[in-house]
């Protein structure tokens, strides 16, 4: 490539010259490209990497404040010690089942609605598709005071206690991720041809035959989407379970590190950084095996809505 | 032949209308079925609580008396509500400035490399948005512990003072807005990414032609062409930010002297907390206009871009 | 036994009307082809008779049955879409026995049919892709291929082969043709390109303005033409139009062009003509062949005269020369070697036998 470059400057024609001239800029352009992402990377990246780095020191390599950003004698003792703990586990347990279900129903519901509402057009349907855009604008940060009132009512009420249960997430999590992921779907089932439902139609399929043997495999990437995305948003919450749960063996595990494991002034910091990162670790993996799905649920999540 | 039929579709056409009719009304109510516990979801755990909050916002402390907008008045008379007003839109304004820029940026860069790097740079820088902003915070936390701090660490080695973090109120409300801007602006890159991945070529072309410099390529091509992107892209950042609480509330909890607290944080120490669930309400509603102003425009240009196609 | 009627047929959307009350009648195993320019409404009537949409008003019967209330999948037919809308998770096979498989057809009879209609297509080592794999014309078969796996009462194509490249569209055009003589399956077709429409139809609907214009074989609606509409769009290079009066002269007519040009008009004409002398509106249709070069030979109603070239465009076979009578620009087709130049004057002769008069005013052809 450089010696092409070189050697077109060298061309006696201006017009190969200018070609060489554009090309020792582009080069420079890639350099200067490349240092600044080199930069950015180290930015974007350091707290995970700062993470890893303490989850193997042990507490005395820690408090002897040597060289941060190095480890000395590295150990897997935060990472056994962590693992062999019930609460830990209990909290990742409950992260997992919680955000498991919480998939399960989102996805049931929001590919059922997205159906109807991006195929059957009904009375009201198209309110409904503004509706559920408005609700996904709604951040939870506004709902957690009247919903911690009303499950306070129902017990009150109906004798069901709501608050301090893990289950209750299930319940408080869909109001996140259901719009959402029906709005990602109607926008997918929307970009899928006319033409492919009326070919069905014509086959003889019901909506529910068009839906289950067209929609759904031929959006097949736009569900893994939204379910990547449902998961990653019910595995990170973390206003709901610090509002609804209290008893540690009701906590997910956002709020079981934050609470349990930063105890009043003594911070385990080796500790405290394990649980973070294993904590980070399911959204991580899934990241980066599916990563081409998250990103294309991200630019049409957010471009359709 | 022809003839027959058509006599014979005079006669059958009267009541083959009734029967369209009972068709479109039974695919109405087969997709209203199928939407109705998506409605009955927004309606109760979303659209009720809403609703529900304004009127808790008019409620005394112990619920038992209607105080009309006392809460309002008693916010109002208040310092520390002033100071959560002027930090939180401090707080979003600058977090979606620097977000929008630095993903711009890093967008410009990725797009500049050859095309087979760019999706292990994508996935790379994309990382601070995959993790749970609960636990990134936390490593934040500990970047900016007092004592043990890693960045002072490096500022003493370059012989400079140690930065109280979290600390102090100038650099605490700093470091809130450094970690929203680390988490947010790899979602700015990657939708600016895909919006100049949308650009044609021959654009860039055409204006190299024409004699444009590399930023002129920028200000005449890029930027307009992704302007629907850019605007719907901070008006959503503006609404996430806005009600952000994760990161505050790992990072300082509002500290120091409430002076990094944003309206979500402070609903939570109030409402939650401190147990005057109507001041909560009245503290959370605070977030509604700013919404509904983002909202609104968020609309405008989806159903704008609706009537395009 | 499988003609379709229409009565009468208006669909309305909201308050705009696209089909403003057609009767057609297709009979059993005929190729009919809508023709018109986009929006004219024939893909709107070809859906109405598929049953993708709802008609407003009329009638519409398959094979002596209403079927306007009955839903697509009842009335036995089977369409092509433009896009193809070929299953894309569905291998060949899956696509073409989709349908049979939903009415539970056994797997056997679902096997023979499709390997029949693979054979009759000339895909059956495709069966196993996937559509992505394929390429354009072979999407076209397998479409074509799911339609005839069906064995329907009517087969309905929208606009089929505009997906495709030029040399693509001619080849698959013979074989929508072949396919048609082999099945004889009622077909209505729709397309926007008058030549397709020429090329494979029986009869031809010509449709504008959600109206039908004409219908008739492809050789009626070229040489006799029923509106100043279906002479413009039928026919390419399309016809001449120019603005003329109609002279009594010595017990014949005579067409007027200009202060200096008029034609006599053909005496087999004359008494068909004779109520339009002196009217306003006229105008004379003449197309690019019946405007050739001068050549020693005359026959009878041709007529020479003189005009300025203004463009020639050479085909290869005939070139076209383009000029201008009295601020209308026309079209002729000359020999290549009449020495035609832009610029120059040229004796051109005009074949009155063939000639159309048009009242503008109401569009019709008298």
């Amino acid at each position: 490539m450089a010696d092409a470059a070189i050697a077109t400057t060298t061309a006696a024609t201006p017009a190969h010259g200018r070609y060489g001239s554009m090309s020792r800029d582009r080069r420079w352009a890639l350099r200067w490209s490349y240092f600044f992402l080199v930069l950015f990377a180290c930015f974007f990246l350091m707290p995970p990497l700062y993470m890893f780095i303490t989850s193997l020191k042990s507490s005395a390599e820690i408090s002897a404040a040597t060289n941060p950003w190095w480890v000395y004698s590295p150990t897997l003792s935060n990472y056994i010690e962590l693992l062999s703990q019930n609460q830990y586990l209990t909290f990742f347990r409950n992260s997992a089942i919680v955000s498991v279900f919480v998939v399960i129903i989102t996805m049931v519901i929001s590919v059922i609605a997205a159906f109807a509402l991006a195929r059957m057009k009904f009375w009201g349907s198209a309110a409904l598709a503004t509706g559920v855009f408005l609700t996904y604008l709604i951040p939870d940060t506004l709902l957690f005071i009247p919903l911690f009132k009303m499950f306070a009512w129902v017990n009150d009420t109906f004798g069901i206690q709501l608050m301090n249960h893990w289950w209750t997430l299930m319940i408080l999590y869909p109001t996140l991720t259901v719009p959402f992921a029906t709005w990602i779907m109607i926008g997918y089932f929307a970009s899928i041809p006319k033409e492919l439902d009326e070919a069905a139609l014509i086959d003889g399929a019901t909506w529910m035959q068009t839906l289950t043997k067209i929609f759904i495999p031929v959006a097949l990437p736009g569900i893994i989407a939204a379910t990547i995305f449902t998961f990653t948003v019910a595995w990170a919450q973390f206003l709901y379970p610090l509002a609804f749960t209290t008893s540690t063996s009701e906590l997910v595990l956002p709020v079981g590190i934050v609470t349990t494991l930063i105890k009043g002034d003594v911070f385990n910091w080796g500790q405290i950084m394990t649980g973070a990162l294993l904590g980070a670790a399911p959204p991580l993996i899934i990241y980066a095996f599916l990563m081409d799905y998250y990103i294309a649920g991200l630019t049409a999540g957010a471009t359709k809505g | 032949m022809a003839d027959i039929a058509a006599r014979g579709a005079v006669t059958i056409s009267a009541d083959g209308r009734s029967s369209l009719h009972k068709l479109m009304q039974r695919k109405s109510t087969i997709a209203f079925l199928m939407t109705l516990p998506l409605i009955l979801l927004i309606l109760v755990l979303v659209a009720y609580p809403a609703g529900y909050a304004v009127y808790l916002a008019m409620l005394n402390k112990g619920m038992n008396k209607f105080v009309g907008l006392g809460n309002f008045t008693f916010l109002f008379g208040r310092d520390t509500f002033w100071m959560v007003v002027y930090q939180s839109c401090l707080f979003a304004i600058t977090a979606v400035i620097f977000k929008a820029i630095i993903g711009f940026v890093v967008a410009h860069f990725v797009h500049n490399i050859p095309t087979k790097g760019q999706r292990k740079w994508r996935g790379m820088l994309l990382v601070p948005w995959v993790i749970p902003p609960a636990m990134s915070t936390l490593a934040w936390l500990w970047l900016f512990d007092p004592s043990y701090s890693a960045f002072n660490w490096i500022l003493e080695h370059v012989g400079l003072d140690r930065i109280a973090w979290l600390g102090e109120t100038g650099w605490a409300r700093f470091s809130v807005i450094l970690v929203n801007v680390w988490f947010g602006a790899p979602f700015f890159m990657i939708m600016y990414l895909a919006s100049l991945k949308s650009v044609p070529e021959q654009l860039y072309e055409a204006a190299a032609i024409d004699g444009a410099t590399w930023w002129q390529r920028i200000w005449y091509v890029s930027l307009p062409m992704m302007r629907n992107i850019i605007s719907i892209t901070v008006l959503f950042s503006l609404i996430v930010t806005f009600a952000n609480f994760d990161i505050v509330r790992v990072l300082t909890k509002g500290d120091p002297l409430n002076t990094t607290h944003v309206f979500a944080t402070w609903a939570f120490r109030v409402g939650i907390e401190s147990g005057d669930i109507p001041l909560g309400a009245t503290v959370s509603l605070f977030m509604v206009p700013i919404l509904a102003v983002a909202a609104v425009f968020i609309l405008r240009d989806i159903t704008k871009r609706g009537s395009e196609v | 036994m499988a003609q379709v009627t229409l009565r009468k047929v208006i669909k309305k959307y909201d308050e705009v009307l696209a089909v403003r009350g057609i009767d057609l009648d297709i009979t059993d195993k005929e190729f009919i082809v809508l023709v018109g320019p986009s929006g004219c409404g024939k893909s709107t009537t070809l859906r109405m008779i598929a049953g993708l949409e709802e008609i407003t008003g009329g009638d519409i019967a398959i094979g002596g049955d209403v079927v306007n209330d009955v839903p697509p999948k009842d009335r036995d037919i089977a369409m092509v879409f433009q896009n193809y809308a070929l299953y894309p998770h569905m291998n060949v096979y899956e696509n073409m026995s989709f349908g049979l498989k939903l009415k539970r057809t056994p797997k056997d009879e679902i096997d023979r049919r499709v390997k029949q209609a693979a054979q009759i297509l000339d895909i059956t080592e495709l069966l196993d892709r996937k559509p992505k794999q394929l390429s354009g014309g072979q999407r076209q078969r397998v479409a074509m291929g799911r339609a005839i796996v069906r064995d329907p009462k009517v087969f309905l194509f929208d606009e089929p082969l505009s997906n495709l490249d030029a040399k693509l569209r001619v080849q698959m055009r013979t074989e929508i043709k072949k396919v048609h003589q082999k099945v004889r399956t009622t077909t209505v077709y729709v397309t926007h390109d008058q030549v397709e429409a020429m090329t494979l139809a029986d009869r031809v609907v010509v449709m504008n303005a959600g109206l039908i214009e004409q219908v008739g074989s492809p050789n009626d609606l070229y040489h006799s033409p029923a509106t100043k509409f279906v002479a413009g769009f039928i026919g390419s290079p399309a016809m001449n139009f120019e603005p003329c009066h109609l002279e009594q002269a010595a017990g014949a007519l005579r067409v007027r062009l200009s202060d200096t040009l008029a034609f006599p008009v053909p005496a087999d004409r004359t008494a068909r003509y004779a109520s339009h002398v002196g009217k306003a509106n006229l105008v004379l249709g003449l197309r690019p062949e019946h405007i050739i070069e001068t050549r020693p030979h005359i026959e009878p109603n041709q007529h020479d005269f003189d005009t300025m070239i203004d463009v020639v465009e050479p085909m290869g076979m005939e070139t076209l020369v383009y000029f201008t009578i009295a601020g209308a620009e026309l079209c002729g087709r000359v020999n290549p070697n009449a020495g035609a130049t832009a610029g120059k004057v040229m004796k051109l002769r005009a074949d009155l036998s063939n000639m159309h008069l048009i009242d503008d005013g109401t569009g019709r052809v008298l």
